[in-house]
């Protein structure tokens, strides 16, 4: 799925980064838990999480996610941006909730990791 | 190389997590083995960013393996086993509110490395020796 499709579904907002062109993001995983999202072993992967710090983008830097959606409206702060871009992540936000948020792309034909 | 780890301050976690992975990538280390090495040092230096007081994050690197040896003065871990446990945790209201504090980490770094190796003395600290092959 291609990024500008998923802000599209999401009435979001990329506010930080763009897709390499010939990427396809395959897998979603949503969680506010670091902790789970460190076990898991995807590439291509989009996060959908209601929990926006610093340590969402630590933790994503260290799993190789390029991809995040903050949910239930959180908004990504000058500091997150900054580690983001350092990271060549995208940050999209979204005003609908995690369960929206993830039905919608689940819908849409993006893959549950498990 | 080594680098120092205060205690609570979590908008540092990471930090020196973040600096290991730029050195494994420059030394073309395979992507999947970077991936399982800054796993486990970010789960440990989120470990003594949560629960210890200080710490040092001392990391070695030769042409077929990382050894990285993290110490800190802290609480202690009373029982290794219950630790070791998934789902066992003594996180604070904070660490939570960060994402954190699961009881995963251990378990994960146990995943991540090839060797590890953890000693605690309650009301002292606890230090550990984590190894991966390149």
């Amino acid at each position: 799925m291609k990024l500008a499709e998923i802000a599209g579904i999401l009435d979001a907002k990329i506010v930080c980064g763009k897709q390499p062109a010939d990427d396809e993001i395959k897998f979603g995983f949503s969680s506010d838990l670091m902790s789970d999202v460190l076990r898991l072993d995807a590439e291509n992967m989009l996060l959908i999480t209601g929990l926006a710090n610093l340590q969402t983008i630590r933790t994503a830097e260290m799993a190789d996610i390029k991809y995040i959606v903050f949910a239930r409206n959180k908004k990504a702060t000058a500091e997150i941006l900054k580690l983001a871009r350092e990271n060549e992540m995208v940050i999209i936000e979204t005003p609908f909730s995690l369960f929206k948020a993830s039905g919608l792309l689940f819908h849409a034909g993006l893959k549950p990791i498990y | 190389m080594s680098f120092n780890i205060e205690g609570g301050n979590f908008s540092r976690a990471g930090y020196a997590s973040s600096e290991i992975k730029k050195l494994l990538k420059q030394l073309n280390v395979d992507p999947k083995t970077i991936k399982s090495i800054v796993i486990s040092l970010y789960e440990a230096e989120v470990n003594i960013v949560a629960h210890a007081y200080r710490g040092i994050m001392e990391v070695e690197i030769d042409d077929k393996k990382i050894t990285t040896r993290l110490k800190d003065e802290g609480p202690g871990i009373p029982d290794i086993g219950m630790a070791m446990q998934e789902g066992f945790s003594t996180a604070g209201k904070r660490v939570r509110e960060m994402g954190f504090g699961a009881g995963m980490g251990l378990p994960n770094i146990k995943k991540n490395t090839d060797e590890m190796n953890i000693v605690s003395t309650v009301g002292v600290g606890t230090e550990l020796i984590m190894v991966n092959y390149f």
